[in-house]
């Protein structure tokens, strides 16, 4: 469904101002972006929140930003609070007490400390008991609502609170977890990468993953200000630069293939493009050796993915 | 041998608590901004890029037209200013 930008401007917003997201996040672009779809779509959804910035801005007690039904209970069990909600649903249905039949599709959301560490045993439960949710990972690469502590989703060599970049170890010495990966060897039947920037890339995709029956899987990079060290108004344009420099691939999977998106650029800009504005990256960028292993894992992860999609 | 000094008979699970959907609105949050997002109307083109793209829902739109900036919530992100086409939206210090 293709999305005209002056036909759906000024639509009520499910998510609404006054929550407390830093000024210029790129999470509450994401979510924007969210409800954009799920309106576009006809789905309605009920979210469970993983504990993280997103869910403590967003609900200040005794106040609410969510016009979806929203539930929170902790930061590692978001997909199984949704799996719960989705049986309690399915079985009120069959009991004839739930009448309407809109389309309903359960989706869990959380950051990638939530998504890659504490709750990925939850999010695997989840995805293979087969439930009708869709989890959103939002990657802004570390625990930021707690201080910028490093994650499994944060890359080689970013400077974090827990691994910073200093005399005895560069930054974080691992590489990123491939979450998507994981995902997919769910045997699930959609998963895809979005970046805010690409918005119409985006809406599809998120419309996609809440039209298809069973467990799907989005993973959205999403800029964080004061984590990346960045200036405030350029979360989009960083999603647009991880996107040309080849750090972010946009890909789908669906029941078996990959699919590389044309939003992919159809040559890359040098990296430097993506790391420059972001302090996280300082003291990397004077480091030519260290740079070009960190180039080194970006063009794997590219080439990998463009090889899953059977792009030469 | 432990000694039990209290048996549990029953007891119940806190209920926890709820709100109302959207009522953030009572938390206005323009008092964060230190710089005003102002429009050039004739620069405009009302591709409402600024609207999809504001973190704050804080573009004014009525009948497809960009109307400006509702300042009660805007955090003065810069944002709109930044990924508007047509550099429509300047952002000029608060006094
Ligand atoms: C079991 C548990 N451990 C630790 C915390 C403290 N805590 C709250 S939010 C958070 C970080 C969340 O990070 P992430 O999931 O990446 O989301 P982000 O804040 O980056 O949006 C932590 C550690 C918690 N709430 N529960
Ligand atoms: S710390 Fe980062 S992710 Fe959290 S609200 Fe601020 S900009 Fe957004
Ligand atoms: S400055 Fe930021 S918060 Fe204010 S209208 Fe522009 S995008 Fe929205």
């Amino acid at each position: 469904m293709a999305i005209n930008l002056k036909q759906i401007a000024g639509m009520e917003a499910a998510y609404v101002k006054g929550h407390r997201m830093c000024a210029g996040c790129g999470v509450a672009v994401f979510v924007r972006e969210l409800f954009i779809a799920s309106k576009t779509a006809g789905v309605d959804v009920v979210i469970a929140n993983a504990t993280g910035c997103l869910e403590v801005t967003s609900s200040v007690y005794p106040e609410s930003a969510w016009k979806y039904p929203w539930l929170h209970v902790a930061f590692e069990n978001a997909p199984a609070a949704i799996s719960g909600v989705e049986r309690a649903y399915y079985a009120l249905k069959a009991k004839g007490k739930i009448k309407d039949d809109r389309k309903v599709k359960f989706v869990a959301i959380g950051g990638d400390g939530a998504s890659f560490d504490i709750g990925l045993q939850s999010l695997s439960g989840a995805l293979e008991r087969g439930h009708n949710i869709l989890y959103i990972a939002y990657d802004n690469e570390a625990y930021m609502n707690t201080g910028y502590q490093r994650s499994s989703a944060t890359p080689l060599y970013a400077d974090t609170t827990t691994a910073p970049f200093g005399k005895k170890i560069p930054g974080k010495t691992q590489t990123r977890k491939d979450l998507f990966a994981i995902a997919v060897a769910h045997g699930i039947p959609y998963a895809a990468t979005v970046s805010i920037y690409h918005w119409n890339d985006l809406i599809t995709k998120i419309q996609k993953a809440l039209t298809v029956e069973g467990p799907t899987f989005i993973l959205s990079l999403t800029p964080c200000i004061p984590g990346w060290n960045m200036p405030v108004g350029d979360a989009v344009s960083l999603a647009k630069a991880a996107v040309e420099t080849g750090y972010w691939p946009l890909v789908e999977y669906e029941n078996g293939v990959y699919k590389w998106s044309s939003a992919n650029p159809k040559q890359l800009k040098p990296i430097e493009e993506f790391l420059a504005s972001q302090k996280r990256f300082a003291k990397l960028l004077k480091n030519p050796e260290l740079l070009e292993k960190f180039k080194q894992d970006v063009i794997s992860n590219y080439e990998k993915y463009k090889k899953l999609c059977g792009v030469a | 041998m432990l000694k039990v000094d209290k048996e549990i008979v029953s007891f119940s699970i806190n209920p926890g608590g709820y709100a109302k959907g959207g009522t953030s609105l009572e938390n206005k949050t323009g008092g964060w901004r230190s710089f005003r997002p102002v429009l050039n109307k004739e620069k405009c083109v009302n591709c409402m890029i600024c609207w999809l793209n504001c973190p704050d829902d804080s573009i004014v739109v009525k009948d497809g037209q960009m109307l400006g900036f509702d300042y009660d919530y805007c955090k003065g992100c810069s944002l709109c200013s930044n990924v508007c086409p047509t550099k429509a939206i300047s952002m000029v210090p608060e006094v």
